[in-house]
């Protein structure tokens, strides 16, 4: 049986630790082990600061569901999806972060999120329209 | 809800270790970045930074490092990494980091390559 979580957060710098918070304890309720919830807490906090930015200032909270299951027959897993009401974006035209180009660049050293997002979570969806983004993370056990 | 960045910095000669503790955010690179500044401006170019009570870092505070490693690159002077979570260590090296500045298992072992290019 499915355990679920749901937390909404606002919209506010600093408030992706409480995200965390909640992720911590659920990977390791299911003994998820340290690395792999570490890596879920550091994925979640990119998610949260992308939505923090795309929701924009009137799109005031963020919406978190965390949930442990286990595909049938297969591994149990904790998934976390956040969803912003923000303007949304494309993210197949998200430029893929190049270190060498932003050292030589001189100019936005940002834009790593979702590179580490995509990297350290097993598997990562990304819906995204004009009245909002929600990116489902899966890790599994 | 925060948790503030404390930095810690100990010179020894043109040598430098900066020891953080606490969420590398906005705020926390930019208090990294401070220190190194400061240690640029005196003339120390090599520096140590020393991640082990940071748990936690997000892409806002390493954008701030990259900047820091930028100015750094422009003085010929180099930095290296220590005292990393796994988790950090992983991500760094998803970035490409290690091309860049060291990425050492202990504090002893970054001053020593440091050391070594002077």
């Amino acid at each position: 049986m499915a355990k679920e979580v749901s937390l909404s957060i606002p919209s506010t710098p600093g408030m992706e630790l409480a995200a965390t918070a909640q992720a911590e304890a659920l990977g390791e309720a299911m003994c998820l082990g340290r690395d792999k919830i570490d890596e879920v807490k550091f994925a979640l906090v990119e998610a949260c600061i992308n939505a923090f930015e795309h929701a924009g200032q009137n799109a005031g909270r963020v919406d978190l569901r965390f949930r442990v299951s286990r595909r049938p027959g297969g591994a149990e897993m904790l998934e976390v999806t956040v969803a912003d009401r923000g303007r949304g974006f494309d993210p197949s035209r998200v430029e893929p972060p190049e270190l060498e180009r932003k050292l030589r660049g001189r100019g936005n050293k940002r834009g790593w999120g979702l590179k580490f997002i995509q990297s350290l979570m097993d598997e990562v969806e990304i819906r995204s329209t004009e009245n909002g983004t929600t990116i489902v993370m899966r890790k599994y056990k | 809800m925060n948790e503030s960045c404390r930095v810690e910095t100990l010179r020894d000669g043109d040598l430098a270790v900066v020891r953080t503790e606490g969420y590398i955010n906005r705020e926390g690179g930019e208090e990294i970045e401070r220190c190194i500044q400061t240690l640029l401006d005196a003339g120390v170019c090599r520096i140590v930074l020393n991640l082990e009570k940071t748990k936690i870092v997000n892409s806002i505070g390493i954008s701030i490092l990259i900047e820091v490693l930028e100015k750094m690159m422009d003085r010929k002077g180099a930095l290296a990494f220590c005292r990393l979570t796994p988790t950090i260590d992983k991500t760094f090296r998803i970035m490409g980091l290690a091309q860049y500045a060291g990425i050492h298992a202990t504090e002893e072992e970054a001053r020593s390559a440091l050391s070594a290019t002077a």
